[in-house]
């Protein structure tokens, strides 16, 4: 992307939200690791692995707001591109794990020693290499999010049909990895990780540093979403959630957009699965419930969607309240109190929270007394179109 | 109607013998039809008559079952998507007005700006001067000049009509297809719609589907009235409107 689409799309709402994540990722790290233990200042190890699971969400949030918020594209399976990505990033960290194993055997993972395999897999080839893995990070959901995409935008499957199949994949994924034979651990999928590039995953200050880097990826998809979406594309991506066949006779290509963005939103989702891994320490298949898709939905819905604040926002505090709720007496509720969530944002709060807010301040600047109206409004206007012109 | 083969080659639309039916309805049924380049023609038709079916057909949304379809002589249409015959030059405003409610009367025209439509182009698209000078003179042209940064949705509806009418002109077709652009339009703005219209057809090929008579009066051009899915007459209004069958056809058997 070019400075030029940069500096177009960033606003002050969005100059905020980066600035907090990039003052989190800085400061939480630095007190954790400088900060006496038990200082009233100091965020001990475990907040920081909590925090940093939720900045990966975010991330997933924002790869779902960029295809739903303005694509109109609903997929209830974005949880498995993110699994996905994890289990490449879990692939890698398996093969770190070399001779320290329960079975000290220097190229076979513990699971394929224990179902008796000989030798390791085609598929998990490569993956003693960082940079190999971080590719496939990036390639495996991107590949399939393009596969299925073809397949589905091509024969024009739309709404609800979308959802459904998108829904069908990310189960048939779950059933597929919980395999013992299918090569990814089965069940208990891969864990029992000891080394990230050479530095102990379990240390203060590789936890540190892969909280800082989440933090830096959440910066970074923002920016890719933020130009995508201020640049002409979504404005086709918009045209094209709100009056698609119309789009279509304007001349433009539908399904090649919704694949661009599907698979653009696919990679990012891999990227925060990647991330998200190496903090909990474990992917195994329940990643890939289709639960855990539509949760994801739900906190870009609280969120505001088409908003990407509301979208990385509503991660953070849904899954805050999931934290806080679920370690105490209401931990049996919380299922429910989700649903509930769900239907009151969509029936009080149907732009979210950042939505609403936008539009409440926005009606608040237009309620201000109307003086200048005219000659101010035009002296608002020309520079604005000056700008979009230069 | 011989006049129809001679020209063949050289009419900007041309359908010959085409048949449509949807699960056994007869919706268009040996249709033939020539438009001139820079003609404009108007279509009448009771409802059910199979212009929309018609405008489908041509604008690729439908496929019809046999028939020939030729555009500016050489290109079948009925092998070709929506997509592709739009780039070729084939524009359509809807009979219910589609504008894109959420985004500026401006950027609604941007979206339909010919220029490259493809993915790449639009991510790296910068604004260029001629852009901008060509969306200004479409907004004087549909009197939308004032409401440049009000969102779509925001417009009257006679508003919305001219402004995908507008749509229509910054895309820059050689061929139009106006289905019913004055439904729901005061007296006044119907005669400047009709005027607008005309002035547009200076330069472009254009094709009218219409009920409002008045109208298809003020626009004095060739009409051509369907019924059942065929032509049933053509020629100018008076000739059309006197015509036996078209009363027939309109006022009841």
């Amino acid at each position: 992307m070019t400075p030029h689409m940069l500096t177009r799309s960033l606003d002050r709402g969005a100059a905020i939200f980066l600035t907090i994540v990039a003052a989190c990722g800085i400061l939480i790290p630095l007190s954790n690791l400088l900060l006496p233990e038990g200082s009233a200042l100091q965020v001990p190890t475990y907040l920081v692995a909590l925090w940093g699971k939720y900045v990966c969400y975010a991330i997933l949030a924002l790869s779902i707001d960029l295809i739903w918020g303005y694509c109109g594209i609903l997929s209830l399976g974005h949880g498995a591109f993110f699994a996905l990505g994890g289990y490449a990033m879990g692939m890698y960290l398996m093969r770190q794990i070399g001779t320290r194993g329960v079975y000290g055997n220097p190229v076979l993972p513990d699971f394929m020693v224990f179902l008796n395999w000989q030798k390791l897999p085609w598929y998990w080839y490569g993956f003693d290499m960082f940079w190999f893995a971080a590719l496939m990070v990036l390639i495996v959901p991107g590949l399939l999010a393009f596969c299925f995409g073809w397949l589905a935008f091509r024969s024009r499957v739309t709404g609800v049909y979308l959802s459904i199949i998108t829904q069908a994949m990310t189960y048939a994924l779950l059933l597929a990895f919980f395999r013992n034979d299918f090569g990814f651990g089965g069940n208990n999928g891969l864990t029992d990780f000891k080394d990230i590039l050479g530095f102990n995953v379990q240390a203060e200050g590789t936890r540190a540093a892969l909280f800082a880097l989440s933090c830096l990826a959440l910066i970074a998809s923002f920016l890719i979403c933020r130009s995508v979406v201020s640049s002409k594309l979504g404005k086709v991506l918009i045209a094209i959630r709100d009056a698609e066949s119309r789009s279509r006779f304007l001349g433009y290509r539908v399904e090649s957009y919704k694949l661009f963005v599907f698979t653009l939103s696919a990679c990012m989702a891999g990227v925060a699965g990647a991330l998200y891994v190496p903090q909990v320490g474990i992917i195994n298949p329940s990643e890939f419930a289709p639960g855990n898709s539509i949760e994801a939905v739900i906190w870009v819905a609280v969120g505001g969607r088409g908003t990407l604040v509301g979208a990385a926002l509503g991660a953070i505090v849904v899954n805050y309240a999931k934290t806080f709720f679920t370690s105490g007496v209401l931990a049996p509720y919380w299922l429910f109190m989700l649903g509930a969530l769900f239907i009151l944002v969509t029936l009080l709060l149907p732009k979210g929270i950042v939505g609403t807010f936008n539009a409440w301040r926005e009606a608040s600047r237009e309620r201000r007394p109307a003086a200048a109206s005219a000659a101010a409004e035009d002296g608002v206007n020309e520079p604005k179109m000056a700008e979009e012109r230069s | 109607m011989n006049v129809m083969d001679t020209r063949a080659t050289s009419a900007m639309l041309y359908l010959d013998g085409v048949h449509v039916s949807f699960d056994g309805f007869h919706a268009i049924n040996n249709l033939s039809l020539t438009l001139e380049p820079g003609e404009m023609r108007a279509i009448i038709g009771p409802n059910g008559a199979g212009k929309t079916t018609m405008m489908d057909i041509i604008t690729g949304k439908t496929k019809p079952d046999e028939g020939t379809v030729l555009f500016d002589g050489v290109t079948d249409l009925t092998r070709l998507d929506e997509t592709r015959i739009a780039e070729l030059g084939i524009g359509r405003k809807f009979q219910k007005p589609t504008v894109f409610e959420s985004q500026t009367v401006q950027d609604n025209l941007l979206l339909a700006l010919n220029v490259d439509h493809s993915v790449r182009g639009t991510l790296f698209w910068r604004g260029s001067k001629a852009e901008s000078e060509r969306i200004d003179k479409v907004l004087e042209t549909i009197r939308l000049t004032d409401a440049r940064n009000r969102l779509a949705g925001s417009l009257s509806h006679g508003q919305k009509q001219w402004l995908e009418i507008g749509m229509l002109l910054a895309q820059d077709p050689k061929l139009l297809l106006v289905d019913e652009p004055v439904a729901g339009m005061t007296d006044v703005e119907t005669h400047l719609t009709a005027e607008l219209l005309k002035e547009i057809n200076q330069t472009h090929t254009v094709m009218v589907v219409e009920h409002d008579m008045t109208f298809v009066r003020e626009l004095g051009v060739k009409v051509t009235c369907l019924h059942e899915g065929a032509v049933l007459a053509e020629g100018t209004i008076d000739q059309v409107s006197s015509n036996e069958r078209v009363i027939e056809v309109y006022l009841g058997r």
